[in-house]
């Protein structure tokens, strides 16, 4: 499918316009060098351009922090139910690197196991990703070692690569990235001398992440969750600012008269995350909730729904307040007798 | 550097202490904290500019505790924590050996909090220039500047909740925000959820947060919350002439009643 | 919206409210819409989500047999935010629910073999849906034995029905309670119930042993089973742990690779032993 075109960078703009007067929100991140974060925007002046990594990832975007499931009315001993009438605006995600495009189809695989979520589903049907491909890495990114690659071309519907002229390389990759193609076929040009791979990051692989996967469950009783997790606070930032991470919060808001069922991001890392009303909590201490997220992102779902759930977006390290280097974490138990 | 790991490792290898919690190599130029039981591992601690986490967090958690007595290694707002955390019967005296450090990097030896306290109280704790002109941006905005300022600020919020872990002060095994009967304040993260959140924490902290910055710096989303505590610090000072952390004995103004005290601002 | 909202509960009117012990009360509930009642069904073993709307949602399995259409019943201990609003609703307000969720007891597997179930104070409740069940299709197994103990006379569940099923004479029900915990009119049995096992020794040739009880109880129940010959296939529980939104998605109740609201509650023995201790 995929279709290699030249896009000017001064093309963005008329690009960018083009999307908005097809009635596209566009998100495109931007900020301060040290927090650049996806906002809506109308024009790509502004846009952050020098960065590895946004702060948060773009998963508010199909998945937010608090979404409203439905509403409800109590007259008398009745209730009344008013169910969301899902409408969720065109969406255009700009300059999502190649790991974020990717962490899609694992959000994907939760929310359609069995039961289709159709709030999600029709965020995810109505966005489409360009994407750009990473020319630097840091030392918190390992996406070769999940999987993934600067340059990956899953989850995106074109990508793009810059080229040392400023101007892209656009990738064509789906049918969606076609759609948004014809909105202005005069800005994708021909590219017959646009390169890809010398402008991709080198970043090396550290480990064989099916070996992970199978070492993980044999070091369940190790004492090295105890160890690496002495330094945890036991706070959500790893959980919150990664693109995968999906466990959810149902919270009912309401007054005499009427309220809202939400359902909001939460973490396995909170201390109260597995407690039972009776008091009992089978993950008390920190070590046995910093051991289940990272058995369940690297061993439990790859097992019951055939992904990995990291894409070795770095993310957690670069937030994380006590410096839990997730990739060096992970190296460690490779280590692990 | 050297005399605190020469100390560290007389520490461990007398059985004083079980284990020295202090800053060592962290990712790429960064320090991380570090728990030091083997002696040799000594060699491991650092000490310099970079050591800003306020390790009197780690005091409290039940996992570090089960390494056995620790020594912390402690500037400032480490020795301010230790006796507001004292005052509030959270830690007592003789229960962990304080590695004091001074502004320029030396090893104060303190035989008890009182001694902690008699060194606090020498200091000057009256906001540095820089922070007090931090102050004085938001303060000499109007009220509605400063509302939108804040709402600015906390529509980044996602309740991660790193402020209050990153806390020694945030101690509460249930939180306000996690009590359900009644819940007190919304844990969702909108704009009513974060506002309840944070003005809920700044008061919870009011007069008793030490200024140790950590709150900010753990905010994935560089939110200042440092300021609403160091503002209402500021105000608990200027109001009861107290500050968090000088003395293991709870004088707590917002918990405690002196005939003395002012009643001007009550109208 | 096009596809169904998942999240978005039946609505049912709360017919009958028993009080089975202290703090502890069964709720029969209509479904308020007559089409989404003749289509509803479930299967013994799976639960549901029940909320009081504004207060949130509770996991209870349902406690009422699938051969008994037109209701549907749970019975719960008051403990909490959502099961204190419960314990104050009246007869007629609305109560939700969500489901059913969850996996079933084989019951099918098991034509033509006894059963043994086994059940402490309010974990009587999980298997008293697939005892119905069985009950209501007795011609296909041979034996059914029902051991229930609780702490006292008082906190003994379902007390009509215990009555019911000591009058039939296809049933064999063995009643305890704790030592310290009978009445002067205490008729049944006076001990913990896996003391009261190992002292009636049910045959465990061609049976299926159905456990549900404390943590405690299950710990004590389990060594006796073994020692009477059961195996871990042919041993049943149902796992009530912490869940939210029943539906695999929330992450809560993942134990191990398991997500007790899809590949259980109802588990065997020889499932459980692969489970990591945090449940």
């Amino acid at each position: 499918m995929a279709q290699a075109k030249l896009l000017k960078n001064d093309s963005l703009k008329g690009l960018f316009a083009k999307l908005k007067a097809s009635g596209r929100r566009i998100l495109a991140p931007r900020g301060k060098p040290e927090r650049i974060l996806f906002e809506e925007v109308s024009s790509p002046e502004g846009m952050a351009s020098k960065y590895i990594q946004t702060t948060l990832s773009a998963k508010s975007a199909v998945f937010p922090r608090c979404e409203e499931l439905f509403q409800y009315r109590f007259e008398g001993k009745d209730v009344k139910i008013e169910d969301r009438q899902l409408d969720p605006p065109p969406t255009v995600i700009f300059g999502l690197r190649p790991c974020d495009a990717s962490s899609f189809a694992v959000l994907n695989a939760v929310f359609s196991w069995d039961y289709q979520d159709a709030f999600f589903k029709s965020r995810l049907k109505n966005t489409a990703v360009i994407g750009i491909s990473c020319r630097e890495s840091d030392q918190y990114c390992f996406c070769t070692s999940v999987g993934g690659g600067p340059g990956d071309t899953k989850g995106s519907d074109i990508l793009l690569t810059r080229q040392d002229s400023g101007d892209y390389l656009a990738e064509i990759l789906t049918a969606k990235g076609q759609e948004l193609v014809s909105l202005a076929p005069e800005l994708f040009a021909p590219a017959p001398s646009a390169e890809k791979g010398k402008f991709l990051a080198q970043v090396p692989a550290h480990f064989e992440v099916k070996e992970l996967s199978q070492k993980l469950p044999r070091l369940f009783d190790s004492g090295i969750w105890v160890e690496q997790s002495l330094r945890c606070l036991g706070c959500g930032a790893c959980a919150f600012v990664c693109p995968t991470c999906v466990c959810f919060d149902i919270q009912d808001e309401a007054d005499r008269e009427a309220g809202s069922r939400l359902r909001c991001w939460d973490s396995c890392g909170f201390s109260l995350f597995t407690l039972h009303t009776s008091g009992h909590n089978p993950r008390s201490v920190q070590s046995q909730r910093w051991r289940q997220r990272l058995m369940h992102k690297f061993s439990y779902f790859p097992e019951r729904l055939e992904v990995l759930g990291c894409v070795g977006c770095g993310r957690c390290a670069r937030s994380c307040p006590a410096d839990m280097n997730l990739l060096e974490h992970l190296q460690a138990i490779m280590e692990a007798p | 550097m050297d005399q605190l790991r020469k100390k560290a490792r007389e520490l461990l290898e007398s059985g004083a202490v079980k284990t020295v919690i202090g800053y060592g190599q962290g990712s790429g130029k960064a320090v991380r904290a570090v728990f030091i039981r083997q002696p040799e591992q000594t060699e491991k601690l650092i000490l310099d500019e970079r050591c800003r986490q306020n390790l009197a967090v780690y005091l409290l958690k039940p996992e570090v505790k089960n390494l056995g007595k620790p020594a912390v290694v402690a500037r400032l707002p480490v020795l301010r924590s230790i006796l507001q955390l004292a005052a509030e019967s959270q830690l007592a005296d003789g229960q962990m050996v304080i590695l004091g450090i001074s502004p320029d990097g030396q090893l104060l030896d303190f035989a008890s909090l009182k001694a902690v306290a008699d060194y606090v109280s020498a200091q000057s704790l009256e906001l540095p220039p820089p922070e007090r002109e931090q102050l004085e941006q938001i303060e000499k905005k109007s009220p509605a500047e400063r509302w939108n300022f804040w709402q600015e600020e906390f529509s980044r919020c996602v309740k991660c909740y790193a402020c209050r872990a990153s806390c020694p002060l945030c101690y509460c095994s249930r939180c306000a925000v996690e009590c359900n009967q009644p819940q007190w304040i919304s844990s969702a993260s909108h704009a009513r959820g974060n506002l309840e959140w944070h003005l809920v924490r700044a008061m919870h902290l009011a007069g008793r947060c030490v200024n140790c910055g950590d709150c900010a710096r753990a905010c994935p989303v560089g939110i200042p919350l440092n300021l609403l505590t160091r503002k209402l610090g500021e105000e608990v000072f200027k109001d009861f002439g107290l500050r968090a952390g000088t003395t293991p004995e709870l004088k707590y103004a917002l918990a405690t009643f002196r005939p003395e005290d002012q009643e001007d601002f009550i109208r | 919206m096009a596809e169904p909202n998942i999240y978005k509960p039946y609505l049912m009117r709360l017919e009958q409210i028993t009080e089975e012990a202290p703090g502890v009360k069964t709720f029969r509930l209509l479904f308020q819409n007559e089409e989404e009642s003749k289509n509803f069904s479930f299967q013994a073993g799976q639960f549901g989500e029940y909320s009081v709307l504004g207060e949130g949602e509770s996991t209870f399995c349902i406690a009422s047999s699938p051969t008994r259409k037109g209701y549907l019943e749970c019975t719960f201990r008051q403990m909490g935010r959502v099961t204190t609003a419960l314990a104050n609703r009246e007869v007629g307000d609305t109560i939700g629910f969500r489901g059913p969720y969850g996996n079933t007891f084989p019951i099918e597997e098991w034509f033509g073999k006894n059963l043994l179930y086994i059940a402490g104070g309010i974990a009587l409740p999980p298997l008293r849906c697939v005892i119905w069940n069985t009950l209501d299709l007795r011609d296909k197994y041979q034996d059914i034995t029902i051991l229930y103990g609780a702490r006292t006379v008082a906190d003994l569940v379902y007390k009509q029905e215990l009555q019911e099923w000591e009058k039939r004479g296809d049933v064999k029900l063995i009643t305890t309670v704790d030592p310290g915990g009978e009445t002067p009119e205490w008729k049944g049995q006076i001990g913990f119930v896996p003391a009261i096992l190992e002292k009636e020794a049910p045959v465990s040739d061609n049976t299926i042993a159905l456990v549900c009880g404390p943590p405690i109880m299950i710990k004590l129940t389990l060594p006796v089973l073994k020692k009477l010959g059961f195996t871990p296939e042919n041993t049943f529980t149902t796992l009530e742990n912490r869940m939210k939104c029943g539906l695999g998605k929330c992450g809560r109740c993942n134990v191990g690779k398991y997500y007790v609201c899809k590949d259980g509650p109802v588990f065997t023995l020889a499932q459980l032993n692969e489970l990591p201790p945090e449940y």
